[in-house]
């Protein structure tokens, strides 16, 4: 006989936590744990500094700058390091903005961006700037006419994410960026959530710039990179000293610089084999959830997505409940629904691949990591159902699709590629 | 941002969910668009809500508030159950974290829904009780926050 929502939630309790949130953040990995711990003990020296504790720092940050470079197949001159990949990503845009300015005040992006995009095009908006923000497909995917059609002679700046942090989407990123190169438009693209998970060489993708964060691969929080190819000028975001070559003031984290170097090159040694796997785990989720789960649509591409990344919306449910059972019952994962965010709109991206807000506010983000496993999948399949059941025996709407007063927008054996027009017509 | 214990409780373990099949009124409030909608059924016998039963689209807060606020209204005279603020359900889960505070709005106005029909129905609306349904007119976002997508619908 099949468990019951009860009997599943109090087993739980004695069951290891299972991860399905490498988007949000990574465990480090051992190595690197030892990696840190060791050169916090042994080597604290400022790299600026003149005499043996400082030398020995900057040949430690000149050699994990030149093993991240042979990583990405670039020049150790084309890296320089920042606090996070929402550093990187600020200053590459507006330092972009702020050094070529009286060249233009166009710049170009998609509407499916990070909020470190985003946010910074605001932010150059209300100093002045044109910011033409590109809409995605239903899957999430830019087609890359759109760039060429939308540049100007005033274009600056291109930047597309290469994958999206909820959905997963990968975007052609070599194409986009061949067709700024053709136009003489610098191209960033921001590659937090791909670097680790899929070939990530800035010079194929014709990249200008590219942004990377060490937590997401299993390096500490506190790190980031910005891939910035040789000439191409930009301003400062960090004022201070002559630190990286004069373009990014404050004394230099070099444990977690070294930490990111061992953890990306670690992650490059497993990566055919983890995307494999982890596309493998993956694609069992999605196809395990549709089909256990009634009115239930996947979010993004069915495979032009990364290997670690699922997005499903439930129908006549709620996000931020599903969570809360979830974690109940030992998972954590995130949701796009408005209630998890500070701000209580629903997540931008699920509303730029035109779902309605109420199919927005029922998704869930399980992303996969080093450490998911077949058998975390197997309980999820068994639990996820009887946590989405319990939600919707308390949903009046789902009593009223029940009663056939309400549509569904997602048809009872879900959908892999739907796209929705419009919503319950609902008003307020 | 982190629940309390009795909000966690209410839950994973609502009270009264459902619905009334006999119910004397019922009330819906909310909208799916915001991403939280709430239907109370009641239950009144001689001005006495003997039952109240809820059924809840939302997040963590909006379920708990309703479980909480059918706990609190049951037992009382319609006209105490319309003295049952949003403040006094949210006190009673011993507090909500100040972004879901309109959650507890919700509850409040879905009670309200429910009695004002009912007070109408039967003829019983005077202008002293009218006074009281103010907070129907109201969106439970945009008493609290600037940014409520409702009204952007």
């Amino acid at each position: 006989m099949n468990s019951t929502f009860e009997e599943r939630m109090r087993e739980s309790v004695n069951r290891p936590r299972i991860y399905f949130d490498h988007a949000a953040t990574t465990l480090p990995r051992p190595e690197v744990i030892d990696t840190v711990a060791t050169l916090l003990k042994e080597s604290y020296g400022n790299p600026s500094s003149f005499y043996q504790e400082g030398h020995r720092a900057a040949e430690l940050l000149e050699d994990a700058r030149a093993r991240i470079a042979a990583c990405l197949d670039v020049h150790p001159e084309e890296i320089f390091f920042t606090s996070c990949g929402t550093e990187s990503d600020n200053w590459a845009i507006k330092g972009t903005a702020d050094a070529h300015r009286r060249r233009g005040r166009h710049i170009i992006t998609t509407t499916i961006e990070h909020h470190a995009v985003l946010h910074s095009m605001e932010a150059l908006e209300r100093e002045g700037f044109d910011v033409t923000y590109l809409d995605v497909d239903h899957r999430g995917i830019l087609e890359p006419e759109k760039v060429r059609e939308a540049l100007r002679d005033d274009t600056i700046l291109v930047s597309v994410m290469m994958a999206n942090n909820e959905i997963g989407t990968i975007q052609p990123i070599k194409v986009i960026g061949s067709i700024c190169r053709e136009a003489g438009v610098l191209f960033h693209s921001d590659g937090v959530q791909a670097l680790g998970a899929i070939p990530v060489y800035p010079n194929e993708l014709n990249a200008d710039m590219m942004s990377f964060s060490g937590h997401k691969l299993y390096a500490p929080k506190g790190i980031g990179l910005l891939y910035k190819r040789k000439g191409v000028r930009i301003d400062r975001l960090i004022d201070g000293g002559a630190q990286e070559k004069r373009q990014r003031g404050g004394t230099e984290n070099v444990t977690y610089a070294v930490a990111l170097a061992k953890a990306l090159e670690m992650s490059l040694a497993d990566m055919e084999k983890e995307s494999k796997r982890q596309t493998a785990l993956r694609d069992r989720l999605i196809h395990g959830v549709i089909e256990r789960i009634p009115h239930t649509k996947l979010n993004g591409h069915a495979t032009e997505r990364l290997p670690n990344n699922a997005n499903f919306s439930f129908e006549f449910i709620e996000g931020e409940s599903i969570l809360l059972f979830l974690d109940k019952f030992g998972y954590a994962c995130s949701s796009g629904s408005a209630c998890t965010s500070a701000s209580l709109d629903p997540s931008h991206v699920l509303l730029a691949i035109g779902l309605p807000a109420e199919i927005a506010h029922g998704s869930l983000r399980v992303t996969l990591g080093i450490d998911s496993t077949d058998e975390q999948i197997n309980h999820f399949l068994i639990d996820l159902p009887l946590i989405v059941e319990r939600l919707r025996d308390m949903s009046p709407l789902y009593s009223d699709y029940k009663r056939g007063v309400l549509p569904s927008l997602i048809p009872e054996e879900g959908s892999l590629d739907l796209e929705i027009a419009g919503g319950y017509g609902w008003s307020s | 941002m982190q629940y309390s214990d009795k909000v966690l409780d209410h839950f994973m373990n609502p009270r009264n969910m459902g619905e009334i099949e006999d119910a004397t009124t019922s009330g819906t409030v909310g909208n799916p668009v915001c991403g939280d909608i709430m239907k109370m059924d009641l239950k009144i016998v001689d001005n006495i809500i003997v039952d109240a039963k809820f059924k809840t689209f939302g997040c963590g807060s909006a379920i708990a508030t309703s479980s909480m606020a059918t706990e609190m209204i049951i037992g009382l005279t319609t006209d105490e159950a319309l003295d049952v603020t949003n403040k006094a359900v949210a006190e009673a889960l011993d507090g909500l974290p100040p972004v879901k505070m309109h959650c507890s709005v919700l509850a409040e106005q879905a009670v309200k829904k429910a009695l004002e029909s009912y007070y109408i129905r039967e003829g019983l609306m005077t202008p002293e009780r009218a006074k009281k349904f103010a907070i129907l007119g109201q969106c439970e976002h945009e008493e609290n926050y600037e940014h409520c997508g409702c009204s952007d619908e």
